[in-house]
This record gives structure tokens, C-alpha cells and sequence, in this order.
């Protein structure tokens, strides 16, 4: 039984219907996350988290069902105006710009919430990215690639952070760099979505999980603080 | 004193009508590499829009006794207008359809705007004054220089430079660069792109509207000025790098003068010495000289 009472929703995905060209991916995906929540999705490869993550921010134009963030319908609005409304998406492949610099990757973003953070704690949490803010975006390390990806919705004042396989690539020791900057977000009071493979990580920092196949919501689970548990959910992922 | 046989005069002469030709493919082109860059179009109509701003200066003068310089403002930013409310008429529609659309389309615009053009204006030109400013010439080592195609070769290179510090310097040209490389993830910032790519085509077209103008002292106003200059612009284009600012730049100033000197060594070869090089250019590095695969 998941502990879902007396908080205020900021996401609500209600019968969401989506995919590429005319493949539908996502048949029917509803789910919530509530303020301040840390919620992972897990699924095989292929099973529609990213696309869940790309509809959620309107990157995918086919699309019915209802999303709404923070109380707002954005089914029919553009990524640009649902940024608006304080979301911010670190994509699986990062989307570094590889013309801009990091300097510009950081700066790039407009403002999309109350308070954006300044570049002293993008820094104080991000210590790599002050040594490399001339270089071009794409010639950091994959490591830092998603240090300045998730820097850079930080810096736009997101509150509700969509991560997609943020660990994906990764050295242990920047998974755990990440980790630790995720815990970071959520205790000061950052609502996250998370896409990720690495159950061992996910279970350390996640409230909720929704195991996602085919397209479909096929189980919700709570926090999971036990091998047995994680052993449990990576059954979903055929590990 | 002669090079090769040939008189320095001669040599000098067509140099610079070379670099004055390298202006205007410079500038036209620049704008066609950023629209190109951007909005991923093939822009056809972009020859015409050059021939709206000779004309715009034309009307201007003629119409409303405005003078070059004022024009030189004006029919920039009135073409620019036009081209704006174009591309979210037209262009902004067909976007995610096979190039060859936009290739159509903007095809289709050339001929109905230079058709109206002709209906209204003929097809013999309208010549136009060059500014008191500039009239007379400046002897420079000997050899007499109009002044007014000094400025013409200046003023393009400062337009030039100008475009290219905007795009590379500044924040909305971070988000021109963004947008160029990734229009979702741009979006997902928070940034409007469609506006953006209104603002780039309005400004595209707003810099060969510049060169229209700055053309028409020279070569006067006709409805066919910018379909002639077009196809060679399309090879600087695609020499310098589909989507090159700083290739369009460079190249349409080496295309200008590889045209001058041909002229003067080998007249007949003049027209084709640009397509030659594009040719040479596709087969070493089809992504042009200066460009990126895509």
C-alpha cells in the first residue's frame, strides 16, 4: 500500500496516449506525483518511460489523455509553455548544445520559476563545471555532461525536475556524485520524476516506483529499503 | 606595368568589381546560410526579397522623397516585415514535410512576387541615384576608385561581422545556435522557438533587402535582379557550408574575386569558375568547406 494522502499533486497523468509517427508507444499511462516526491519509473528498455517523459513535456506532439502539472491541462500546449509552468527536463542523452559553450549551456535557459539558482551554488554543487565553463558543451565528460544538463534547469528556477537516466554511462563514482546531488534536490524540497535502470541507486533515494510495460502502468510500489524488495523490481527489468 | 601580359589596371578593376560582387554574395548568402541553418529550408525566395529592397529604395525615393540613407533603414525593415509574416503565413506550415516542399513553395513565391514586380514596373529596370555623399572617386595607388563601391564593400563587411557577433555573441544568438542544433531541447528550456525562427527568417530576409539596396545605386531596379544572382549565391552557400555563417562570409568574398580574376585571365570562364569550385568542393567535403555533416 502506497502513502499517497494529504499531498498536494504536482503532477497528474490521467490515460495518456502517445508515440512516434503512427506507433503508439503508450496505451493508457496514469500516474501522480505529489510535491516534494521522488518518484522513479521502471521498466525493460523500450516499455515507454522516456516517451512518458517526452509527452509529459510536450516534445511529443501526437498525444491525448490528460496531463496536467500543478493543476494546469498541457496536453495541447507547447514544451516551451509547459517549461513555463517550472519543469525541467534532463533528457537521456543530456542535450547538451555542442556549438554553445558551457558558459552558454548555463546561461541558455529562461527563467521558468521564482527562484533560480545562482551560479555560486550551481558551483558549490557542481565544483567540475566552474573549471570548464569555456569549453565547448559536448567536450566534457559524460559525467560532467549531465552535471551541466541538470545545472542548467536549475539555473532556469525549475522546482519539478523530469531526470531521465541520469546515471546511465556513468562511472560508480559519478553515480554517486549524481546520487548525492539528487538526495541534495530532494531535501530541499525538489519534486523529481526519474527514469532509471540502476535499482541499487534508485531504491536509495526514491519514495514511489511505477513499474511501466508496454506502454502500460502495470504496478505501483512504495519506498523499498531491502535487497529482497530490490531484488523484486529488477525482476521488471529482466535482470 | 603589367601581370601576365595584362595591364594592372585591368587587374585592379575587375579585383574590384570582384569584391563588390563578393558583397553582395557575402551578404546574400549569410542570410540564406542562417535561414538554411535554422529553419532548414532551402530558401528559393530569397533572390527576390534582395529585388524588393532595390525596389523599396526606389519607391521610397520616388514615392515619398526619402533619401538612400533613410532607405537604407526602411526597406530593410519593411521586406523584413513582408518575410516575417510569410514565413508564419506559409512556411511555418510545412516544417516538418520533405525539403522539397519548401523548395516548392518559396519556387512559387519567387515567381508570383517577381511577377507582380514585373506587371507593375516592367522588365527594363529603374535606375536610382547615388548618394551626393558618395559620388566622385578616391585615386588609390593611381587608380581611380567610385567611391560608392568602397562603401559598398565596407558597409557589407561591417553588415557581415555584424551578423556574425550578433549570432556568436549574444544571447538570442545562443538561441538561434540552440535552436539550429536542437529545436526540442531548446523548446524544453523554456525558449519559444517558433518565434525565434518569425525573428531569424524577418532578419534573413531583412539583410538581402540590405543588399538590394545597397545594390541599387549600381545596378538600378529590376524584377529579375535577384533571380540572376540567386543560383550563384546558392553555390557560395553550398561551398562555404549549408548552414556556415563564417563560411558564407569568407566564401562569398573568395567566389567575388575568383569571378574578377577569371574575368581577367579567361573572360569565357567567368560565369561557370564558381560552379566549377562547387563541384571540386562537393566531391573533397560534401558538407562544404566550412560546414558540419547534418
Amino acid at each position: 500500500m502506497v502513502d499517497t494522502a494529504n499531498k498536494q499533486p504536482i503532477l497528474e497523468v490521467d490515460q495518456l496516449v502517445a508515440g512516434y509517427g503512427e506507433d503508439e508507444v503508450l496505451h493508457g499511462v496514469s500516474l501522480t506525483v505529489n510535491a516534494g516526491e521522488l518518484v522513479t519509473l521502471v521498466g525493460r528498455n523500450g516499455a515507454g518511460k522516456s516517451t512518458i517523459m517526452r509527452s509529459i513535456m510536450g516534445i511529443l506532439p501526437r498525444r491525448r489523455g490528460s496531463v496536467r502539472i500543478g493543476g494546469k491541462e498541457t496536453i495541447s500546449l507547447p514544451p516551451e509553455k509547459i517549461a513555463h509552468l517550472g519543469v525541467g527536463y534532463v533528457p537521456e542523452e543530456r542535450g547538451i548544445f555542442s556549438t554553445l559553450s558551457v558558459a552558454e549551456n548555463l546561461s541558455l535557459p529562461v527563467k521558468v520559476g521564482d527562484n533560480p539558482m545562482s551560479m555560486d551554488a550551481v558551483f558549490e554543487l557542481f565544483p567540475n563545471l566552474r573549471e570548464r565553463l569555456g569549453s565547448p558543451g559536448t567536450k566534457l565528460s559524460g559525467g560532467e555532461q549531465q552535471m551541466l544538463s541538470i545545472a542548467r534547469v536549475l539555473r532556469a528556477g525549475a522546482r519539478f525536475i523530469l531526470l531521465d537516466e541520469p546515471t546511465e554511462g556513468l562511472a560508480p563514482v559519478i553515480v554517486q556524485q549524481i546520487g548525492q546531488t539528487i538526495a541534495r534536490l530532494k531535501q530541499a524540497g525538489y519534486t523529481i520524476l526519474l527514469v532509471e535502470q540502476n535499482m541499487h541507486f534508485a531504491a536509495t533515494v526514491s519514495d514511489r516506483f511505477f513499474v511501466i510495460e508496454d506502454g502500460h502502468v502495470i504496478e505501483q510500489v512504495g519506498r523499498i529499503d531491502t535487497p529482497e524488495a530490490v531484488a523484486g523490481l529488477e525482476r521488471y527489468l529482466g535482470i | 606595368m603589367t601581370f601576365f601580359g595584362i595591364p594592372a589596371q585591368a587587374w585592379v578593376g575587375q579585383i574590384l568589381i570582384g569584391l563588390i560582387n563578393g558583397s553582395f554574395y557575402a551578404m546574400l548568402s549569410i542570410g540564406l546560410a542562417v535561414i538554411f541553418g535554422l529553419l532548414n529550408i532551402a530558401n528559393f525566395a530569397h533572390g527576390v526579397f534582395y529585388m524588393m529592397g532595390a525596389f523599396g529604395a526606389w519607391m521610397l525615393a520616388n514615392y515619398l522623397g526619402l533619401g538612400y540613407w533613410e532607405s537604407l533603414v526602411l526597406a530593410p525593415l519593411a521586406v523584413g516585415i513582408v518575410g516575417s509574416l510569410i514565413e508564419r503565413a506559409f512556411l511555418s506550415r510545412i516544417y516538418h514535410l520533405d525539403h522539397t516542399y519548401s523548395m516548392l513553395l518559396t519556387f512559387a513565391i519567387t515567381l508570383m512576387i517577381e511577377s507582380l514586380y514585373r506587371n507593375a514596373y516592367g522588365t527594363s529596370g529603374m535606375p536610382f541615384d547615388t548618394p551626393a555623399l558618395l559620388q566622385g572617386g578616391t585615386r588609390i595607388g593611381g587608380i581611380f576608385m567610385p567611391n560608392y563601391r568602397l562603401w559598398v564593400v565596407g558597409a557589407s563587411l561591417v553588415a557581415c561581422l555584424v551578423t556574425w557577433v550578433f549570432i556568436e555573441r549574444t544571447r538570442l544568438g545562443s538561441y538561434l545556435r540552440a535552436a539550429t542544433e536542437n529545436a526540442s531541447m531548446t523548446r524544453a528550456l523554456g525558449i519559444n522557438v517558433p518565434r525565434l525562427l518569425t525573428i531569424a527568417y524577418g532578419c534573413g530576409v531583412g539583410l538581402a533587402a540590405l543588399s538590394g539596396v545597397m545594390a541599387v545605386p549600381i545596378y538600378g531596379a529590376n524584377p529579375a535582379m535577384g533571380s540572376d544572382l540567386l543560383i550563384v549565391v546558392f553555390a557560395v552557400v553550398v561551398i562555404g557550408g549549408m548552414g556556415s555563417i563564417f563560411g558564407s562570409i569568407v566564401t562569398g568574398f573568395v567566389v567575388g574575386l575568383l569571378e574578377g580574376i577569371t574575368k581577367v585571365l579567361w573572360p569565357e570562364a567567368s560565369a561557370t569558375v564558381v560552379f566549377v569550385l562547387m563541384t571540386i568542393v562537393l566531391l573533397a567535403k560534401p558538407a562544404g568547406l566550412f560546414g558540419e555533416s547534418r
